[in-house]
């Protein structure tokens, strides 16, 4: 099954588009990687999928036109996405941040359960339930805008630029979460990243973003290492 | 010492009108960047239709009660006319844009209750009982008992329900909100729509003490915009003990400095809280600073 399909996608912020007509589908169960160079388009997709940013163009959520849906909606269609910088409330504690992560859920025990749920895969966040998430470390605070994101129960987890301020070890650690989540819990992901090395081991295909537009594209597996790739971040 | 602590009673009494005003201010303030300079003259405004609402006959429980629906409402409906479509404008419009709220609601008030001053009702019975020689009236001690619930139950829903949380995450980034799935937009109005029913409570126990006119809430407001700046425009708790302090300030101040006297009172709220901003530039209990460049 599709579980999203893009077609003539084009958004940008005031009298320039950032991009122009994008194309591109993600399977149900699969990791998608969007790749490419600062500037080249990568975060504005993720803004115009969630109904940050206006866009023009058709986009099918699990088969149901949601242009139209605004961000709210599209979250409780089960569309989560982690900013650039998490996007985590600093204020708030940890608990507080995944109650709001389940805004959208209105079964008081589903919501309990989900919490002891990700509480037990990530045991430093429950250490931490009654501190502010302002105080986490990088990790943690991914850790935690990881687990309010899936407090909605998505069916597609959007994620921009998880390895952001991490250190190397934390990143690997995070995308290790990644797949495990896509392999035991069937989660479909749509990853924007530099680090291209890293995600393109993870992904299962990518897309290559270049001033707006997709130059390269295919399975994850055959674009490690390929030239094209590395050009398009060194902009040659 | 019986006249300091009678001071301190009467003090407490008016700084309890002051806080309730000073956190519908804060309460908009920290939802939407906003200083509605309206709030005041709103509050006057609902209680002219609840003072209407008397006059015809409603029993005065009722017509209070009746009145705050119409308060909510009022504030829903600024917020969509005439917040919602300046909200992306420069701060300036916006400021422009709440002035209009206090002349337009003034003017409404005149024109539709004259200038002429009206009894307004009581909500508390007129007893008061004699401690020590400090003489405590049912009005003062009603006016902040009305103070702590309306401290109470703003702690609560912030503190302990859905719907505060979202309206806390509304005001601390809108955008993160959306991304939870938070209706932000809805949040904000109700927002308006609270602080818009707190303001009437402060215009409900200012009533009693002056006369109902349509100027009746400007110095308030004042008061007001000085206890919230005291306490720290982020800050819901800061905002109502900066309106006590105020209250108490202004009482004490009026009495103990001889060459202030009645006239000069209302500098004395100013005084205070440009001391406080002198050594703590961000209020009493604000916690950053809350202008963003």
């Amino acid at each position: 099954m599709t579980m999203l399909k893009i077609q003539g996608l084009s958004a940008g912020y005031g009298a320039a588009d950032v991009l122009h007509s994008v194309d591109f589908t993600v399977e149900q169960g699969t990791i998608v990687a969007l790749l490419g160079a600062n500037g080249a388009g990568k975060t504005t997709i993720l803004r115009a999928l969630s109904g940050l940013v206006p866009a023009r163009g058709t986009i099918h959520f699990r088969g149901k036109d949601v242009s139209r849906c605004n961000a709210a909606q599209r979250v409780a269609l089960g569309l989560a996405h982690i900013p650039q910088g998490r996007g985590t409330f600093g204020d708030f504690t940890v608990e507080e941040n995944l109650a709001a992560g389940a805004f959208t859920v209105t079964d008081r025990r589903q919501i309990a359960q989900d919490m002891e749920r990700w509480y037990a895969a990530f045991p430093r966040l429950a250490e931490r339930r009654r501190q502010q998430a302002g105080s986490l470390s990088g990790g943690e605070q991914q850790m935690l805008a990881l687990a309010r994101a899936l407090m909605s129960r998505p069916k597609l987890l959007m994620c921009d630029e998880p390895s952001l301020g991490l250190a190397p070890a934390i990143t690997q650690e995070i995308f290790e979460i990644f797949k495990t989540l896509n392999r035991e819990h069937d989660m479909t992901l749509l990853i924007v990243e530099q680090n291209a090395d890293l995600t393109l081991q993870f992904a299962d295909t990518a897309y290559v973003l270049e001033s707006g537009s997709f130059t390269v594209s295919g399975a994850a597996a055959e674009l490690l290492g390929n030239e094209a790739v590395q050009q398009s971040y060194l902009g040659v | 010492m019986v006249l300091f602590f009678q001071l301190v009673v009467d003090g407490l009494a008016s700084g309890a009108i002051y806080a309730s005003l000073a956190l519908a201010l804060v309460l908009i303030f920290r939802a939407t960047r906003i200083v509605n300079f309206g709030q005041g003259e709103m509050a006057t405004f609902s209680a002219y239709c609840a003072w209407q609402l008397c006059e015809w006959g409603v029993p005065m429980m009722l017509s209070f009660l009746v009145a705050g629906v119409l308060a909510f409402l009022l504030g829903i409906g600024v917020f969509r006319l005439v917040i919602r479509p300046v909200s992306t404008a420069p701060v300036e419009a916006v400021v422009v844009a709440t002035l209009g709220l206090f002349v337009v609601f003034q003017a409404l008030s005149l024109w539709l209750w004259g200038s002429d001053q009206r009894a307004f009702p009581s909500m508390f019975p007129n007893v008061g009982w004699d401690i020590r020689g400090v003489r405590l009236t049912a009005s003062a001690a009603g006016m902040i008992a009305v103070l702590i619930c309306l401290a109470a139950l703003t702690g609560v829903v912030f503190r302990f329900t859905r719907l505060g949380l979202a309206m806390r995450a509304s005001a601390y980034d809108g955008e993160k909100s959306l991304l939870v799935g938070i209706p932000v937009e809805r949040m904000l109005m109700l927002g308006w729509g609270f602080a818009a029913a707190i303001g009437f409570v402060a215009a409900l126990l200012v009533g009693p003490r002056l006369f109902l006119s349509p100027t009746m809430m400007m110095p308030i407001l004042l008061y007001a915009l000085a206890s919230a700046t005291l306490g720290g425009w982020d800050s819901p708790l800061g905002a109502m003990i900066g309106g006590l302090i105020v209250g108490v300030a202004e009482s004490l101040g009026a009495t103990f400095l001889p060459f202030i006297g009645a006239d000069l009172r209302v500098v004395i709220p100013i005084l205070v809280t440009l001391v406080v901003l002198l050594v703590r530039p961000v209020g009493l209990f604000g916690t950053r600073t809350v202008v963003k460049l």
